[in-house]
């Protein structure tokens, strides 16, 4: 965190906007607060135009001659694409309700950052090229010219929006500001301005597999080390196959899931509910990735890299599909996975072997999450569960923001929390469910050069977190995004230290009592249980 | 742009609508103000409307995005919410009536503000609070609005309809003036004056505010001050206006022989404005919020499939590829192939 400023620091926002006109003002490229410009490699693995060198802080972008007309003919093939961007280039009223919903602009103070501005610069672009007004009135129409500078700003700011929906939710006319930044982002790709950190994920996964670039032979070393250690913990060992043809469901999460800590508990914990259960699934080297990192970028990169989970659903000729606990990615699988790849008439609407439950509401997609999965489990008394075996948790639930504005699966992790856990606290109800806040890293946002704007953009949900962790001695957040579980730790030893983050799953897998099991201690992270706290010799 | 520049341009540019009728009625030009001008502007209002309106329509929705504002429909047991999160057509239809007919989504407002808590390590807590005014402000703006244009209709019918006498009546049942103050117009002017207040005191509004954002404001409010001039104080002949208004309605169109009065033209000429510049403005949102694809879809997305008008096939990465870029360490691992090494 060398460079960031101090929380107290930090803390100081000023939120009354500069007396100089928006359409005047341009960004300032602080170390901290903008994501690398990526290299040329990561465009060319996937064909990505413009790939060269280009550095975000240099005066010249080294754009294409054209780079203008470009832009121009990509807006006007999207404004007759997209109702979207038509409708929302049309109607905002600028009442100001969004204003202070974004936690960019909270964190921030910065006036770029209400999403009602962030989208009038695109807007103001769209009034001068594509409306009679803003031909004609110009700035007093609130139209300017499209340049370099203009570029740049898109660039700082869309890049400071984590496509989390909740302007769009307080929006009167449901206007939303993550539809802009998709194809504000789809835009300024094609003249080759991507950053480093999303482009590295696309091309990592497009030809490996997933984000951190793990070839299939490294993906079952590495669940298997995860196998390990379930059975070091619990003394059950995981049997996972790899690449099974006629398993009966694929089983696709995120791949943060099996990367790094605490996410990859979250995986040990997939992993011991399947064991329990008995189920035939597979999981695959190359569906390995349930995250979309291609669509942070267009809803062409999205829909190239979300092609794979049909397709090895389709070879293996599994029956259907469980997808892990992620954010975006379930984005994508619930509004646009069926869309861009689909029908997926290859497969069979979803049945759960175990209780026989048919997820109706999962009939054309195939694809269950498995918060919805397992809370039909629960329900039907299929899972044996300690809870007092999750007592040394003091849990507060975060909703991720895409699952909650963008699916709406609000009750199923909390009804397995209730059944899972004893200790649970809501954090103020203006900062969950639909109105959740982000991360702040969210949309490939998680870049290390960005420490510092992930912790003003974290800063809404954390101040929340501090809330509950001071009233009730809450020391854990539970969510069901890995990339949650990857940002939140830093964002808490900033804002909250002492607040451990964990995913649904690994809770369900620390409760779960296994027939004939050996006496369990401790927790997957090896913490002894409530009560099991090893008894500290007196001599040492 | 500053803010003195933009209000003061709107505001001159209102001033200088009033002033037109002014001068042009004043020089004798009942036909142009009171026929001609009303009729352009109404033939303008109605082309752009629907001109947008087609334009929407004819724009693809190519994904299906709704904003979920509650519980999704998932298993029989968990109740879903129904109308922020409606999984069929009804649960829309009801959605979009509380969002069209209750601002539902403004009815969420909050007010977020970063306090000073010097317990805290960091010296500051934000705190979140609802935050209705918004809401009010509107609602009341557009419900007086509505039923100021209702009322409207008597200058427009012959014989007037029932409800607009019974809406009358209602409206002005504080008899404490005569002529029957409406209510409606007194609630639409400060509703209107709330709402430009706002948008001048709050520094944040203030800075996003566009000339178009203040002009209308002003215009409608110069529409509002006219009619209430008209009705209360520089009494007009109604009669007359009756004649010019069924003369419009009926397409015989007629300048009464009477004197109706210069207010009456500034009003018109008001209205006249704002008429024709909705499709080029904003205002256009009357419309649109129909349009809104967060909002008029069902969340039903895994259970219904949608298709995309120009989806198109995009270059991918096959497994085949896949296995052969890694078949070597594929097969040492262990991970079944499609195609064995040959030996």
């Amino acid at each position: 965190m060398e460079g960031v400023p101090k929380p107290e620091e930090l803390i100081k926002i000023d939120y009354q906007p500069p007396s100089q006109s928006w359409m005047d003002s341009k960004p300032e490229f602080r170390e901290g607060t903008y994501c690398n410009a990526s290299a040329p490699k990561w465009l060319e693995a996937v064909d990505y135009p413009y790939a060269r060198e280009w550095s975000v802080t240099g005066d010249d972008w080294n754009l294409p001659e054209n780079w203008k007309e470009i832009i121009l003919n990509g807006m006007k093939d999207r404004l007759d694409r997209f109702r979207s961007f038509q409708l929302f280039m049309d109607i905002c009223v600028r009442c100001g309700a969004c204003a202070d919903k974004c936690h960019f602009f909270i964190g921030t103070g910065d006036p770029k950052n209400m999403p009602v501005l962030r989208a009038e610069l695109l807007r103001s672009i769209y009034r001068r090229y594509f409306t009679l007004s803003g031909k004609l009135f110009g700035k007093l129409a609130g139209a300017r010219e499209l340049t370099e500078d203009v570029l740049k700003e898109w660039f700082y700011y869309l890049y400071q929006c984590t496509e989390c929906r909740r302007c769009s939710l307080f929006c009167p006319y449901g206007i939303d500001m993550a539809e802009l930044t998709i194809l504000g982002r789809e835009l300024l790709s094609m003249v080759g301005i991507n950053t480093e950190w999303e482009m590295a994920s696309v091309g990592s996964c497009y030809t490996r597999g997933n984000h951190i670039g793990a070839p299939p032979h490294a993906f079952k070393d590495i669940v298997e080390f995860l196998c390990d250690e379930c059975e070091e913990v619990t003394g059950i060992r995981p049997n996972p196959t790899y690449n099974r043809k006629g398993a009966e469901y694929l089983f696709v999460a995120p791949s943060g899931d099996y990367f790094a800590d605490p996410g990859t508990y979250t995986f040990m914990g997939y992993l011991l509910l399947f064991e329990y259960l008995g189920i035939d699934y597979t999981l695959s080297g190359y569906a390995a990735e349930g995250g979309n990192f291609g669509y942070f970028i267009s809803h062409e990169m999205g829909k190239r890299l979300n092609y794979k989970i049909y397709s090895e659903a389709k070879r293996l000729g599994v029956k259907w599909i469980l997808g892990g606990e992620c954010g975006h990615m379930w984005r994508v699988l619930h509004q646009y996975m069926d869309t861009w790849n689909g029908p997926a008439d290859f497969l069979e609407e979803p049945v759960s072997a175990i209780t026989g439950t048919k997820f109706e509401n999962a009939k054309s997609t195939k694809m269950v999450h498995i918060c919805e999965f397992t809370a039909d489990l629960i329900k039907n008394g299929k899972l044996k569960l300690d809870k007092s075996r999750n007592d040394h948790i003091v849990l507060t639930f975060h909703d991720s923001c895409n699952p909650a504005r963008g699916m709406g699966i609000l009750e199923e992790p909390r009804y397995i929390i209730r059944n899972v856990c004893n200790n649970f606290y809501e954090m103020p109800e203006n900062t969950i469910r639909e109105k959740t806040f982000c991360c702040g890293s969210g949309s490939s946002l998680n870049a290390d050069e960005y420490l510092e704007m992930r912790f003003r953009g974290g800063l809404p949900r954390a101040n929340a977190v501090r809330y509950v962790h001071e009233k009730h001695g809450v020391n854990h957040m539970g969510c069901i995004c890995a990339i949650d579980r990857a940002v939140f730790p830093p964002l808490f030893e900033y804002w909250v230290p002492g607040m451990d983050v964990i995913g649904i799953h690994e809770m369900v897998a620390n409760a779960l009592i296994f027939p004939g099991e050996m006496e369990r201690k401790t927790d997957l992270r090896e913490r002894p249980f409530k009560g099991m706290e090893p008894e500290e010799k007196e001599e040492e | 742009m500053s803010f003195n520049f933009t209000f003061f341009v709107s505001l001159f540019s209102v001033v200088a609508l009033v002033c037109i009728p002014l001068v042009g009625v004043g020089v004798g030009l009942e036909i142009l103000f009171g026929i001609a001008i009303p009729y352009f502007a109404l033939v303008l209002f109605l082309a752009g409307i629907v001109y947008h309106i087609i334009k929407w329509a004819r724009t693809p929705v190519p994904y299906r995005i709704p904003t979920t504002a509650g519980q999704q429909k998932t298993l029989p047991w968990i109740k879903s919410d129904y109308l922020d999160n409606p999984h069929n057509t009804w649960g829309v239809i009801g959605r979009m009536a509380l969002e069209v007919l209750f601002f539902r989504s403004l009815f969420r407002n909050l007010k977020t503000e970063l306090r000073k808590a010097p317990e805290s390590p960091e010296k500051g807590r934000i705190v979140y609070w609802s935050s209705k005014w918004l809401w009010l402000g509107a609602i009341v703006f557009h419900y007086s609005f509505l039923t100021v244009l209702t009322r409207h209709l008597k200058f427009f019918t012959e014989p007037v309809p029932f409800f607009v006498t019974m809406l009358e009546s209602f409206d002005g049942f504080l008899e404490i003036y005569l002529p029957a103050v409406y209510m409606s117009g007194l609630t639409l002017l400060l509703a209107l004056t709330y709402l430009l207040v706002r948008r001048i005191v709050d520094s944040k509004i203030r800075y996003i505010s566009l000339a178009s954002d203040y002009f209308p404001l002003l215009l409608i409010l110069g529409i509002g001050i006219s009619g209430v001039l008209m009705r209360y104080f520089l009494k007009v002949d109604i009669i007359a206006v009756k004649e010019l208004t069924m003369g419009l309605v009926t397409l015989h169109p007629t300048i009464p022989e009477q004197d109706i009065g210069l207010i009456f033209y500034i009003h018109l000429f008001l209205v006249s404005a704002l008429l024709a510049y909705i499709p080029f403005s904003k205002l256009v949102h009357m419309a649109g919020v129909f349009f809104s694809m967060t909002r008029n879809m069902a969340n039903n997305n895994r259970a219904v499939r949608h298709v995309n008008p120009w989806e198109y096939p995009v270059k991918v990465f096959s497994y085949t590829e896949q296995e052969d870029m890694f078949r070597k360490q594929m097969k040492k691992a262990g991970i079944p192939l499609e195609r064995d090494i040959e030996e």
